[in-house]
């Protein structure tokens, strides 16, 4: 019984052992069927021509795709988040970018509109005093960056979920994809577990201040169970869609699961 | 009749002679590969935002950037992981641990401190372990658990963070990685020197005699 408690309902162990077959090559995948899982990761690895490094690639981004199928099967994408008192909050909380603050996205509270996009039924575009009017929550979670470092954080929105409901989203699609104003364009795909999880927030305010320039201004997804690189700040749409249609960091090799 | 048993001594006889099993030293040189990706991947992570004032030398890195080493380091965790569970599990079954590891006393451990130092510890029967041994193996064991706990809890803060807590906080169990890391390298380098200052050891570790 102890066994079964971290199974995920709705999902068949089988099929999922069968679909991450499915990812790896031929001699691989016979491998793995002749010598069950633990023995399959380690040809995998030891497997591999090391010196090719375009075959180790490939090899290593296969892995990566194996690891997201055993967090999918052993993990609670549900779990929530710690939070913590407000003595706890890192001050100051850091700006960080692939740019300068100088850089960052200076959106025009009056110009500025949410658009969404997708499987959705209304698609209505949103402007900010809208969305202030909607409920909102505060939590006080731990960011983590992909680099290692992190910091404590009061964040302020409305869950998600909520606005999902209330612009009825199709909540059987697979992701919710942002898209953001830095430069370059950043964007970011969200699974849908993962944006209907209870902390997912569209966040407008950072330490019940209006949320300044350097995190996002005017709007950010605060998602504490992943890695910093999927909370997008300065968000300018939102589609919900049933393609994988990549990100800015996923893009150049971040893996796209990256749940904490 | 008499064929069969001078046949069945000759089978003991290489039994007695055999001072590493093959399963250990299998999982040695596995351990040992899995060991130094791990390191090498972790230091190119380590260097995405260094807790010192210093970073690691990219030529000692593995992966390229953050993104490679992230790749490395969760791929060859896997090797570390299962090789280093069977370890244990075979380490405690066979009874090796209690044998080889135990017992170590404080005495015991100072006696051959002194005699290490002094050149005058003997290795005259390499499937005794002395005491510097015994202290040192099993504390690179302990090592060994502690780094991938606080591994695990780093990778997954909010699943394990009834793991993140037993370290204190997630930076925390970050600086803790760090030194058990420093622990291994200074292990290595120890390991390594005495290694190679006797040879047969190595041999046995290779070919099992």
């Amino acid at each position: 019984m102890a066994k079964r408690s971290f199974l995920i309902p709705g999902v068949d162990k089988r099929l999922l052992i069968k679909d991450s077959i499915k990812t790896m090559p031929d001699v691989t995948r016979r491998r793995f069927i002749a010598g069950g899982a633990s023995l399959g990761a380690l040809t995998l690895l030891t497997g591999c021509d090391v010196v090719d490094s375009s075959s180790a690639d490939a090899l290593l981004a296969r892995v990566s795709k194996f690891n997201d199928a055993v967090q999918a099967f052993i993990f609670n994408p549900d779990a929530l988040a710690p939070t913590f008192p407000e003595s706890a909050i890192t001050k100051p909380f850091p700006f960080n970018a692939y740019y300068d603050l100088d850089d960052a996205p200076d959106v025009s509270a009056a110009d500025w509109k949410l658009e969404v996009r997708g499987l959705v039924d209304n698609k209505k575009s949103w402007t900010l005093d809208e969305l202030y009017k909607l409920p909102q929550v505060t939590q006080i979670t731990r960011h983590i960056c992909v680099e290692g470092w992190s910091a404590i954080g009061s964040w302020t929105g409305t869950p998600l979920r909520d606005f999902l409901k209330l612009i009825g989203a199709d909540t059987r699609a697979k992701y919710v994809w942002f898209q953001c104003a830095d430069k370059d364009g950043y964007n970011s795909p969200l699974d849908m577990r993962t944006a209907l999880h209870p902390q997912t927030q569209m966040t407008f305010k950072y330490a019940n201040e209006i949320l300044p320039r350097a995190y996002g201004f005017p709007m950010k997804i605060r998602v504490p169970t992943k890695l910093g690189f999927k909370n997008p700040k300065y968000v300018v749409s939102m589609e919900v869609t049933n393609d994988y249609k990549g990100g800015y960091w996923e893009d150049q090799g971040y893996n796209s699961f990256s749940g904490s | 009749m008499s064929s069969l048993t001078v046949t069945d001594e000759q089978v003991s006889a290489t039994r007695a002679r055999m001072i590493q099993p093959a399963w250990v030293r299998v999982m040695h040189w596995v351990n040992a590969l899995a060991m130094i990706l791990m390191i090498l991947s972790g230091w190119q992570i380590y260097n995405a935002s260094p807790l010192f004032g210093f970073s690691f030398p990219r030529e000692y890195t593995l992966g390229g950037w953050l993104g490679g080493g992230l790749l490395w380091h969760f791929a060859a965790m896997w090797l570390l992981m299962v090789n280093g569970l069977a370890y244990l599990v075979t380490g405690f079954a066979t009874g090796r641990f209690r044998k080889k590891l135990l017992p170590i006393t404080p005495s015991g451990v100072l006696h051959d401190v002194r005699a290490a130092l002094t050149f005058k510890l003997a290795h005259d029967d390499l499937s005794v372990y002395n005491y510097v041994q015994r202290a040192l193996y099993a504390g690179i064991i302990l090592v060994g658990v502690l780094i991938v706990l606080s591994g695990l809890g780093m990778w997954k803060p909010v699943q394990l963070h009834w793991l993140v807590s037993l370290f204190g906080d997630y930076p925390t169990a970050r600086y803790v990685h760090f030194f058990c890391m420093a622990a291994i390298c200074a292990f290595l380098v120890v390991h390594v020197a005495l290694a190679l200052l006797v040879p047969k050891s190595l041999r046995a570790m290779i070919i099992g005699r």
